[in-house]
């Protein structure tokens, strides 16, 4: 019980994450790499509001503005300065490394006895009896709901349909008379927003803040959106926005499982990163097998 | 009215590639005017679209629109005011929307790109009937991905989103090169019912010669960024297919090609 609650949890939370990578990844097509910096960056903000004992809900704000900026950044360092895609993203995650040191000041802050999102006097107040062993769990859900639903409605403006068109044929932005640079910046500054509050949240959770948590985060993100945008494509009801979700997920169980029943082969929480890249690789694969029997059938 | 004047144009320069394609080219087109350039390969057709809409620069010279000079415009500036069809059908649409969506981009051009919904379902019907003229089924196909239609029916759809919002220039680059004889007829034709409803000032550039003389009222033949003939009016109107082909066959058997 216990597991799968941790796993809904932290499931949910990266899933916050991996909605930012679905802009990046899928719909701007830019393997976008500042995450591994903006996720650690959202939870030294937050570390250090909560221990300061500031309003919990303000570090979402604060948490997914500096991830704006980060974004921004990588857009600009991309678009006017013409580095590639990659390297920009790399550029920033290095960078961000050092700035995530600076936030805290040290390089692993714990959060125990502080008011949280999680944890403060208004979740007491209503989250209390029965539902209290799911309390976190109901704010996480309530905010990823919320945020999928924004994203989903901005999806659906008309920027929003300029920043879909940009990953799917530039051009045709800039036939329409708009500066497609910007629109790539946009696209990144809210992905990286996303990711910078997920990394608030999960810090949150967890109730501490370590410099390294950040390693691996696009990992986890792109699983998550291949699992949720190729495994899931069969239930068209769907929105791809919540099959994003719903892979992350999936992902975190697959590797709570994983982790789980290895202890044969003497298999430590240590070794979390490499049945993480493992995993991804499977998940790679099983995709590719997908379109192949698409192709072969159509 | 679109000027290039005095246009320099060189590719590689300071290399042992150095290659001038324009030297000081000029080129007057009057507003309202339908203008198909021919030309063998590489002898600048594409080069003088991709001039005027920003996508390279010019070395020397100006590029003025009613005598005031966009040079220094961005790309995406210059497009506001010009429709651009490309050869490559895939170029004009986007693959992963539908076409409803496509065409509500194409319809929001100019009109800010802020909050406001991105589909237009009030105008649904509008649409519907602007893609039933066309005979293609594509009106009962609004909510299909533009990416699973053929290259003919793109391409169809690619030329009514470039002359959805008022323009001043329509920019067609051998719009009908990928596509097979039948289609291609379809497009030129709807090509020519465009250019004659919207009056807009066009530069089509295409290889079919019959096309060039059929539409438009002013052919040019370009050469090595240069051309080599130039007739309209009553001269373009009788001409025919014959009595260009003797001058593209020079330029051609000079280029070897």
């Amino acid at each position: 019980m216990a597991l799968i609650l941790s796993v809904l949890e932290q499931g949910l939370i990266y899933g916050v994450m991996a909605l930012g990578v679905y802009i990046t990844y899928k719909i701007l097509d830019f393997p976008d790499l500042t995450v591994d910096g903006s996720f650690p960056m959202g939870a030294a903000i937050a570390a250090v509001m909560i221990t300061d004992e500031v309003s919990p809900f303000l570090t979402l704000a604060a948490s997914f503005l500096a991830g704006t900026a980060a974004g921004i950044l990588t857009g600009i360092i991309h678009v006017k300065l013409k580095v590639r895609d990659l390297l920009s993203g790399i550029i920033m995650m290095t960078a961000l490394y050092t700035v995530n040191l600076r936030i805290t000041g040290k390089a692993n802050v714990p959060l125990y006895n502080k008011a949280t999102i999680f944890e403060n006097n208004w979740t007491e107040r209503f989250l209390k009896g029965a539902l209290e062993p799911f309390g976190t769990l109901l704010v996480i859900a309530v905010i990823v709901v919320l945020l999928k639903y924004l994203l989903d409605w901005y999806l659906s403006t008309r920027s929003g349909y300029l920043l879909r068109a940009v990953g799917d044929n530039d051009t045709l932005v800039t036939s329409m008379g708009v500066d497609r640079g910007i629109i790539k910046i946009i696209g990144l500054a809210i992905a990286n927003g996303l990711v910078a509050l997920s990394g608030c949240l999960f810090a949150q959770q967890q109730r501490f803040f370590d410099i390294s948590m950040g390693t691996g985060t696009v990992v986890i993100g792109l699983a998550s959106v291949i699992i949720g945008t190729s495994l899931l494509k069969k239930a068209a009801l769907l929105r791809v926005t919540s099959s994003v979700v719903i892979g992350s997920v999936l992902y975190k169980a697959c590797v709570a499982l994983a982790l789980r029943y290895m202890k044969v082969i003497n298999l430590q929480s240590k070794d979390l990163k490499l049945v993480t890249s493992l995993l991804f690789l499977l998940i790679l694969i099983a995709a590719q097998e997908r379109k192949k029997k698409v192709k072969n059938n159509a | 009215m679109l000027e290039l004047k005095n246009v320099t144009k060189y590719y590689n320069p300071g290399t042992v590639n150095e290659l001038c394609l324009f030297e000081h080219f000029n080129l007057v087109i009057p507003d309202q005017q339908f203008v198909s350039v021919v030309g063998s390969n590489g002898s600048g057709k594409t080069s003088m679209l991709n001039m005027i809409c920003g996508s390279i620069d010019t070395d020397e010279g100006q590029i003025l629109v009613h005598g005031q000079d966009i040079g220094k415009k961005k790309d995406f500036e210059r497009h506001r005011k010009i429709g651009r069809v490309f050869q490559d059908p895939a170029k004009g649409t986007c693959p992963s929307m539908t076409i409803l969506e496509n065409m509500s981009i194409a319809d929001n051009k100019g009109k800010g790109c802020g909050l406001k919904r991105g589909k237009n379902k009030h105008k649904l019907e509008e649409y519907q009937e602007m893609l039933r003229s066309l005979n293609l089924g594509l009106e009962d196909k609004m909510e299909t991905k533009v990416g699973s239609l053929s290259g003919g029916q793109r391409q169809t759809l690619a030329l009514l989103m470039a002359v959805m919002t008022p323009i001043e220039f329509l920019i067609l680059d051998e719009h009908t090169a990928a596509l097979d004889p039948k289609t291609a007829e379809l497009v030129m034709e709807l090509t020519g019912k465009i250019v004659e409803q919207k009056k807009v000032t066009t530069i089509m550039v295409t290889h079919n010669l019959r096309y060039a003389v059929e539409y438009g009222d002013r052919l040019l033949m370009m050469h090595q960024g240069n051309t080599v003939m130039d007739c309209q009016g009553e001269e373009k109107r009788q001409l025919k297919v014959e009595d260009i082909l003797q001058t593209f066959n020079e330029i051609s058997i000079e280029c070897g090609n």
